[in-house]
C-alpha cells in the first residue's frame, strides 16, 4: 500500500510543493477515488457487513437488540414460507434464462436492413425502457379475470377462463412471463449490437465452404457473440434473483404467499405491516446474498481472467 | 451479415418477411397497446363491457382526471427531483473514480475496481435495513435528499465500471505526452481526458436517468408520503385507490412511463451505446 502511505505523508506536508510534484502520480489516484470510495463504503460495503451482523440478533428496528446467535437461521430451516420463496427463486432463475435464447432469436429476426427496420428495433426494445411497476400493471390488466386479454384467450381456447394471478399453481409463472418481456428486449439489444460486429469476412468464408443456417449460427456466429452472451447471462441471472417489483405490484406475494420470492419475503418480514423483524429479515437477505455471491464470484472470476489477458 | 440479407432471397420470402414484421411487433406490444387503448376509453365503455373494441370516443378526460384527482403531478415532480441530482452526482463521482482506475497503476487498483463491480450486483435486501437505519439516523428518512444520496452511492458502482472501461479505450499516448510536458495530473484530467469523455457522460446520464426513474424498491423503503414519493411508488398506492378503474390505472401508467420513454427516443444512440458497452469486445 505505497499509495495510501504517501497520501498520509502528503496530508501533513501539503504546502511543500516539492513533495506533491514528486509524488503526485502516486497520490492522485487516491484523491480521485476518495469521493467514490467514501460513498460506496458508507452505502454498500458497510450495510452488507451490518446486515450480516444483524442477522444474529432479534430487533424490531427501534428498541434494544437481543443476541440470538444462529436462532434466526435455525428458524429459517423450519419456515414453510422460506422454502416456498426459495423454490420460487429457483423457478425464476431457470425460466428467466429463456430470455437469452429468446433475445437472440428476436435479434436474428430483426438483423436486416429493410426500410424502417430501425424503428422496429426501437419498438421491440420498448418494454425495457418502461418501469417494472408499469410492466406489472400492464400484465395485471392482461391477466385480469373476466375481461383481461389473456383470460379471454384461455376461455376461448378451453372453455373456462384462467385467473392466473389468483391461482397458486400458475401465479409465479404468470409473473415470470411479465418479467421476461423486458428482459428479452434487453438481451435482444445486446445481441443486435453483437451481430453488428461479427466479422463479415468470416461469414463469407464460411458461406463459401457451404455453411449455412444452424451450422453457421453454431460454429461461426455464436463464438463471436460470446461477449454479448456473457453480459446477457449476467444481467439475466442478477435480474432473476433481484425480482421484487413485479411480485410486489402484481400479487403482493399472494395468493396465500405462493408467489413470494426471497427478496420479497425479506421485505415482508423486516418492513411491512406483517411485522418489523429486522434480524430475521437480515438472515433471509444473507441467504439470498450467499446465493448471489456464487454467481457474482463466477462473473468476477471470468472478468479478472479477461483483464489479465489484456 | 447474418442471417443472410433478406434482399438476397426469393421474392416470396421477402414479402413474407415484410408481412411478418408488423404482425410480430403488434403481438410483442399487445399488452402495451391494450393499456394505451384502455387509457383512452370513457368509463361508460368499460361499464358496458367494451373491453377490446375501439373506444366509442377518445376520452382524453381520463388523463385530465388523473392529473386533477390524484397527486400524480407531485409524484412526477418528485421523481425529477430524485433523478436529476442522482444523474449529476453519480456521473461526476464516476468520472473521477473511473479516471483513477483506468490511468494509474497501483497495487490496489484491480481490487477496488472489482469491489465496485461486485457491489453493483448485490441484492438490495442485504443493504435495506442498514441503509434505512442510516437514513433515519441522519434525519433524511422520507426526504428526497436521503433517497438521492443512496442512489448516487449505489449507481457509482456501475458508473465506475463503465467510465473506467471507456477511459481504458482512449489513446494513452495523449496522457503520456502531457506528462512529459509537465502537465499536472489534475489538468490532465480536466483538459485532456474529460473533454474526450463526453460520449460516455451522455450515455451514462441517459442510462442512470432511466434506472433511477424506474426504481421502485428504494422508493418504497426510504420514502412514505405523497410529499416525497416518486412516481413508481406513487403509482402503486394509486393503484390501490383506483380498484377496477382500469381507464385511470392505464392513463396513470402511461404518464409515469413517458419521461424515460421520451429520453430513450431522443437519445437512442447514447442509450444503446451505454447499455451494450462490453457486448462487442472481450
Amino acid at each position: 500500500m505505497t499509495g495510501s502511505a504517501t497520501t498520509a505523508i502528503a496530508g501533513t506536508q501539503e504546502h511543500r510543493p516539492g513533495i506533491w510534484k514528486r509524488n503526485q502520480r502516486a497520490m492522485a489516484p487516491w484523491i480521485f477515488l476518495a469521493p467514490g470510495i467514501a460513498m460506496f463504503a458508507l452505502y454498500v460495503i458497510y450495510p452488507i457487513i451490518a446486515s450480516m451482523w444483524l442477522s444474529f440478533y432479534d430487533w424490531d428496528g427501534l428498541g434494544e437488540k437481543t443476541w440470538l446467535g444462529l436462532a434466526n437461521y435455525a428458524e429459517l430451516f423450519d419456515d414453510e414460507a422460506f422454502y416456498t420463496s426459495l423454490y420460487n427463486n429457483i423457478i425464476w432463475l431457470v425460466l428467466y434464462m429463456l430470455a437469452v435464447p429468446a433475445g437472440l432469436f428476436v435479434a436474428l429476426f430483426l438483423n436486416q436492413t429493410v426500410t424502417g427496420i430501425r424503428i422496429y428495433k426501437s419498438l421491440f426494445f420498448f418494454p425495457f425502457v418502461i418501469s417494472q411497476v408499469v410492466v406489472g400493471l400492464i400484465f395485471s390488466w392482461f391477466y385480469a379475470p373476466n375481461f383481461g386479454l389473456f383470460y379471454n384467450l384461455i376461455e376461448w381456447l378451453t372453455g373456462t377462463g384462467l385467473a392466473v394471478l389468483a391461482d397458486d399453481r400458475y401465479v409465479t409463472y404468470g409473473i415470470i412471463a411479465a418479467g421476461l418481456w423486458p428482459q428479452i428486449a434487453y438481451c435482444m439489444i445486446l445481441y443486435l449490437t453483437g451481430l453488428n460486429n461479427v466479422a463479415p469476412d468470416q461469414i463469407e468464408a464460411a458461406r463459401l465452404d457451404g455453411a449455412k443456417g444452424w451450422k453457421m449460427l453454431w460454429h461461426i456466429i455464436l463464438p463471436q457473440l460470446r461477449p454479448a452472451t456473457f453480459i446477457a447471462v449476467v444481467v439475466t441471472v442478477i435480474g432473476a434473483l433481484r425480482s421484487f417489483d413485479l411480485v410486489s405490484i402484481m400479487t403482493d406475494g399472494g395468493p396465500y404467499g405462493s408467489s413470494r420470492v426471497l427478496s420479497f419475503y425479506m421485505y415482508e418480514q423486516a418492513l411491512s405491516e406483517y411485522g418489523y423483524r429486522m434480524g430475521y429479515g437480515a438472515a433471509i437477505a444473507v441467504v439470498l446474498f450467499a446465493i448471489m455471491m456464487v454467481f457474482i464470484s463466477g462473473f468476477i472470476w471470468k472478468m479478472v481472467r479477461d483483464e489479465r489477458g489484456l | 451479415m447474418f442471417p443472410r440479407p433478406i434482399e438476397h432471397t426469393a421474392p416470396a420470402t421477402q414479402l413474407l418477411y415484410k408481412v411478418a414484421l408488423p404482425i410480430a411487433l403488434i403481438l410483442w406490444l399487445l399488452p402495451l397497446l391494450g393499456v394505451a387503448m384502455t387509457s383512452l376509453k370513457p368509463s361508460s365503455d368499460l361499464a358496458a363491457g367494451n373491453y377490446f373494441g375501439l373506444p366509442s370516443y377518445l376520452a382524453f378526460s381520463n388523463y385530465a382526471d388523473v392529473f386533477t384527482n390524484s397527486p400524480i403531478a407531485k409524484y412526477i415532480f418528485n421523481s425529477f427531483k430524485v433523478t436529476i441530482p442522482t444523474v449529476i452526482g453519480a456521473v461526476a463521482i464516476s468520472c473521477l473514480s473511473g479516471f483513477a482506475l483506468a490511468v494509474y497503476r497501483f497495487r490496489m487498483n484491480l481490487v477496488i475496481f472489482f469491489l465496485f463491480v461486485a457491489g453493483n450486483f448485490v441484492p438490495f435486501q442485504i443493504l435495506m435495513v442498514p441503509v434505512r437505519d442510516l437514513t433515519v439516523s441522519t434525519g433524511l428518512y422520507n426526504t428526497i435528499t436521503g433517497l438521492a444520496l443512496f442512489h448516487i452511492a449505489f449507481q457509482s458502482g456501475f458508473c465506475t465500471l463503465f467510465m473506467r472501461n471507456f477511459i481504458k479505450g482512449l489513446p494513452f499516448e495523449l496522457i503520456e505526452s502531457a506528462r512529459v510536458e509537465g502537465v499536472s495530473e489534475f489538468r490532465i484530467f480536466w483538459y485532456i481526458v474529460l473533454p474526450l469523455m463526453r460520449p460516455a457522460i451522455a450515455a451514462l446520464s441517459v442510462l442512470v436517468f432511466t434506472f433511477i426513474w424506474n426504481d421502485y424498491f428504494w422508493a418504497t423503503v426510504l420514502t412514505t408520503s405523497a410529499e416525497t414519493q416518486p412516481v413508481t411508488a406513487g403509482l402503486y398506492s394509486l393503484n390501490g385507490q383506483w380498484i377496477a378503474q382500469w381507464q385511470l390505472v392505464s392513463a396513470g401508467s402511461i404518464i409515469a412511463a413517458m419521461p424515460p420513454v421520451l429520453m430513450f427516443f431522443l437519445m437512442q444512440k447514447h442509450f444503446i451505446a451505454g447499455l451494450t458497452l462490453g457486448a462487442t469486445k472481450g
